[in-house]
């Protein structure tokens, strides 16, 4: 029952992909990937994993996939992003990536039949996962969450708006004290 | 007085140092009476040497100190004298004094009186040398320095670049002659142990005898400096350019001395030569041609000191032919007597040149007679004693020439048959000369004057002219004592029929020139002027085209390939190195675009790549 | 339970798919939004394996390495997308080939 759900579930979760990285509005895109993402999660449930599952439609569904739409819907792209898009599809753009994936999904998929794969299987309770976290794992957690420090210092800086409107091509992006402004 | 012979070369080596440190500081008349001073000085220690000499008669040998040592090789800077050196040594010292006299009033008006002074000066130290050498080393110096001051003197109004072409012709010319007499100097000490002169015939009779190769080629390579020096077939092409220079420059080293040390080396070598009769051989036909190819060149030429230079080296064609036949002292007595008149004529062609503000074409002149008397009497008597007119000094000497050509006994081991033969190209040469230089005479001198004269020559201009005129005349009569220094040659006898042809001969070539050129009543036009005419007269004007060939056989390959050469081919080679990695460097420039999505690409290559070696290995 | 009801090679070859697809659309788009997307598929392929591994040996570890994977993934996706609104308010468009001022 599981396989048949899990060969279900990976279907949509692959088509939704390929759609989401073929479209030619971002909305719709991300939308797809959501779709995506949630097949993802439906997989980790089957596959025993509901910690993960959890993890992944919170905040890869719920939390990164909204920061593409708020900046989408920031960027206001509208109908002419949406008509560059679609020029810029053309056959002769897609066929040599496609063709190098093609070569390497082979490789990937030949060298991952070679080997023998172990047969116990077990199902991994979130309360497993904690005590590994925090036993274990303990360093990995502090460095994530300094990662996760830089990550929101970074994107506070880089993300700010600068008073002057007219930014000369060749000047280092406003680094001077006097040229910080307030952030609107 | 002998053991200051080493001061006749000094004077005027000195005075040339002299001139040049000086660089043209000093008052004109000083740089006058140093000049022309320090060769009268010369003079006249050759005088008083000679004087002595003639008492003693034994060759006298003065070594003033030792050139170089290397192991067995030690030659000295000494000098030799002997009759022939005694003979030569006042011609240049005499003819060069009256020469530089007249250059102090020839050269009045140039603003580099110094330096050609200090030229003139170097010229005749170093000839003096070149006669005074004891051993072939310093002949060689000698050699070289009349070279050296030949170029300086050709090229002296250096600011046109044709003179500066003329000078560099002569030079390169002369070198190739000069090389070959290098490589034979080589020959000699190599095979005989000695460059001294008379150590080295002596040595050489000792180990060769008549016939053998080495002695051959040992003339015939000093042959190649003469002929080089003395603008002999087929080294003769540099001598009518090098008229470029001023013309008592051409008086005295064209006509009087540097191109007589070609005759001069073959004299004083006559030991080695008479080793080889096919050289000798050599010797008299190379005259023989070379006089009959000029003779009738000058025939054709229209200005006026061409023409002088190619008689000259018709002339000396004579003295070629004279020792080819072993007639040594008829050789050097054609030098001498050719010295005077030739000098006379080319001092007379300045003064022309001079007074007529540098007119040099012939026909442009005319009627000089009875506007400058002294040059056209200088010219007369030149003339006269250059076609060999009786009782001239060049009658004697040419006739000494031509009848020891004839009556070829085998005294220098070449076949007697080819005697007759020599003596009639004598003939044809003689009558040609007569014809050219009275053709000369008569265009300049008389007819309407289409140039006139805006000066008169003065005291120091007239007054060699005379000198020299006189000697022109009473030369025939001197007897050269050169009994000791060369073997006998036999008495004449020869029938008065040939006799009588020698001496008309040249009358019968002025007879001609007189009525082609003078009285106009020998349709010549007719055929001058056909087709086959004008060819072959500016066949003849070009000196027989051997100008032109070579140009076409050395000249023009050589400037070629130096341009080609220009190209720098060689460094294309490097460019190439340079070319390649820059255009790698664009091409690889080219795979960092900027273009990200680039960049993603190549990183999936190598993620493809990797990959595979993975699989590969595992 | 008792062994795998789901083979692992095959989970496996999922995610080696989403993976070639993540990079097929990261080499062929130019909108840096779907390159940022094409980025986010290839990380969430990555975890998928890790995850499907940690069950096959029976480990919390492929869920603790999925949990980091996440984090990452916050993080760059932050910082990324301030940098593209930099870019679009530079470049005034959102495609990437047009920023190609950095080159040899």
């Amino acid at each position: 029952m599981e396989l048949i759900l899990f060969y279900i579930a990976a279907t949509v979760a692959l088509f939704s992909t390929v759609f989401a990285l073929t479209r030619s509005n971002a909305a719709h895109a991300l939308i797809y990937l959501i779709v995506s993402l949630l097949a993802v999660a439906v997989i980790f449930f089957l596959l025993g994993a509901p910690f993960a599952a959890a993890l992944e439609v919170i905040v890869y569904a719920g939390a990164i996939m909204v920061l593409f739409v708020f900046v989408i819907m920031m960027l206001n792209l509208g109908e002419e992003g949406q008509e560059l898009e679609r020029q810029q599809m053309h056959p002769a753009v897609w066929i040599t990536p496609a063709i190098l994936s093609a070569i390497l999904l082979v490789e990937m998929v030949l060298l991952l039949a070679k080997f023998d794969t172990p047969q116990t299987g077990a199902l991994i309770t979130a309360k497993q996962v904690g005590l590994s976290l925090y036993g274990p794992y303990v360093l990995a957690v502090e460095i994530a969450s300094m990662l996760l420090l830089a990550g929101l210092v970074g994107a506070y800086h880089v993300g700010r708006r600068f008073r002057s409107t007219e930014i000369d091509e060749d000047s280092v992006a406003g680094s001077s004290p006097e040229n910080t402004g307030v952030i609107d | 007085m002998l053991q200051n012979i080493w001061l006749i070369p000094l004077f005027p080596f000195v005075s040339s140092v002299l001139l040049i440190l000086t660089a043209g500081q000093l008052p004109r008349r000083l740089i006058a009476i140093m000049g022309a001073g320090s060769v009268g000085l010369s003079a006249l220690v050759v005088l008083a040497v000679g004087m002595q000499f003639m008492e003693s008669q034994t060759p006298y040998t003065l070594t003033l100190w030792v050139w170089m040592q290397i192991g067995n090789f030690a030659p000295g800077f000494s000098f030799y004298v002997d009759q022939l050196t005694v003979v030569m040594m006042s011609v240049i010292t005499g003819v060069g004094f009256l020469i530089h006299l007249y250059s102090t009033e020839f050269m009045d008006d140039d603003s580099d009186y110094s330096r050609y002074f200090a030229y003139m000066n170097m010229f005749v130290a170093a000839m003096l040398i070149l006669v005074l050498a004891d051993n072939l080393l310093l002949l060689y110096l000698g050699w070289e320095g009349v070279g050296v001051c030949s170029y300086l003197l050709v090229g002296f109004w250096y600011k046109d670049p044709v003179n500066g072409a003329a000078s560099r012709k002569a030079f390169v010319i002369t070198r190739v002659g000069d090389t070959a007499m290098a490589l034979g100097l080589f020959l000699l000490f190599t095979e005989l142990g000695t460059l001294q002169i008379q150590p080295m015939l002596d040595a050489a009779n000792s180990r060769w005898v008549t016939g053998d190769t080495i002695p051959a080629i040992a003339a015939l390579l000093l042959l190649g400096g003469a002929v080089g020096k003395s603008a002999q077939l087929p080294l003769h092409t540099w001598l009518p350019d090098a008229m470029a220079g001023p013309t008592p420059v051409s008086a005295l080293i064209h006509a009087a001395t540097m191109v007589t040390a070609g005759v001069y080396l073959i004299a004083r070598t006559h030991g080695l030569f008479l080793l080889a009769p096919d050289v000798l051989m050599l010797v008299a036909l190379v005259g023989l041609f070379t006089l009959l190819l000029a003779a009738f060149t000058a025939l054709n030429q229209t200005d006026i000191k061409r023409i002088l230079a190619y008689s000259t080296i018709s002339q000396i064609g004579y003295m070629f032919l004279a020792l080819g036949v072993g007639a040594w002292s008829a050789g050097i007595f054609h030098l001498m007597t050719h010295a005077f008149f030739k000098a006379l004529l080319f001092l007379g062609a300045g003064a022309v040149v001079h007074c007529l503000h540098h007119e040099q074409n012939i026909f442009k002149m005319g009627g000089l007679r009875t506007k400058l008397p002294v040059v056209f009497w200088s010219f007369l008597i030149g003339s006269a004693a250059l076609a060999a007119l009786p009782f001239t000094s060049g009658f004697f000497s040419k006739d000494q020439i031509l009848l020891s050509a004839f009556e070829l006994h085998g005294s220098t081991g070449i076949s007697t048959w080819v005697g007759p033969w020599l003596w009639a190209g004598g003939l044809v040469g003689a009558i040609v000369t007569a014809i050219y230089s009275f053709r000369l005479v008569f265009i300049v001198f008389y007819g309407e004057a289409k140039t006139e004269p805006d000066r008169q020559p003065g005291w120091r201009m007239a007054g060699p002219l005379s000198l020299l005129c006189v000697l022109s005349l009473i030369g025939g009569y001197f007897v050269l004592p050169l009994e000791s220094v060369f073997p006998a040659a036999a008495e004449h006898h020869v029938s008065h029929l040939i006799e009588g042809i020698s001496i008309s001969i040249p009358l019968i070539g002025v007879f001609i020139a007189w009525l082609v050129y003078y009285k106009r009543s020998l349709p010549v036009e007719g055929f001058t002027e056909s087709g086959f005419g004008k060819a072959l007269r500016n066949f003849w004007y070009s000196g027989w085209a051997m100008d032109k060939l070579y140009d076409t056989l050395l000249v023009n390959p050589y400037t070629g390939t130096a341009n080609a050469m220009r190209g720098e081919w060689l460094d294309k080679i490097y460019h190439g190195v340079v070319s390649l990695c820059q255009g790698l460097h664009a091409l690889l420039s080219k795979s960092q675009g900027g273009k990200m999505r680039w960049y993603a690409t190549s990183m999936v290559f190598g993620l493809i790549v990797l990959v595979t070696l993975v699989g590969w290995a595992s | 339970m008792e062994g795998l009801i789901i083979p692992l090679n095959h989970v496996l070859i999922l995610a080696s798919l989403l993976f070639a697809t993540g990079l097929a659309g990261l080499m062929f788009r130019r909108n840096v939004i779907f390159i940022l997307m094409s980025l986010e598929v290839m990380l969430n392929s990555a975890g998928l394996a890790f995850v499907a591994a940690g069950t096959a040996w029976a480990q919390a570890d492929g869920q603790v390495m999925f949990m980091l994977i996440l984090a990452v993934a916050a993080a760059e996706v932050s910082v990324g997308l301030g940098l593209v609104l930099q870019v679009h308010k530079r470049f005034k468009t959102l495609d990437m080939d047009q920023a190609h001022k950095l080159n040899g």
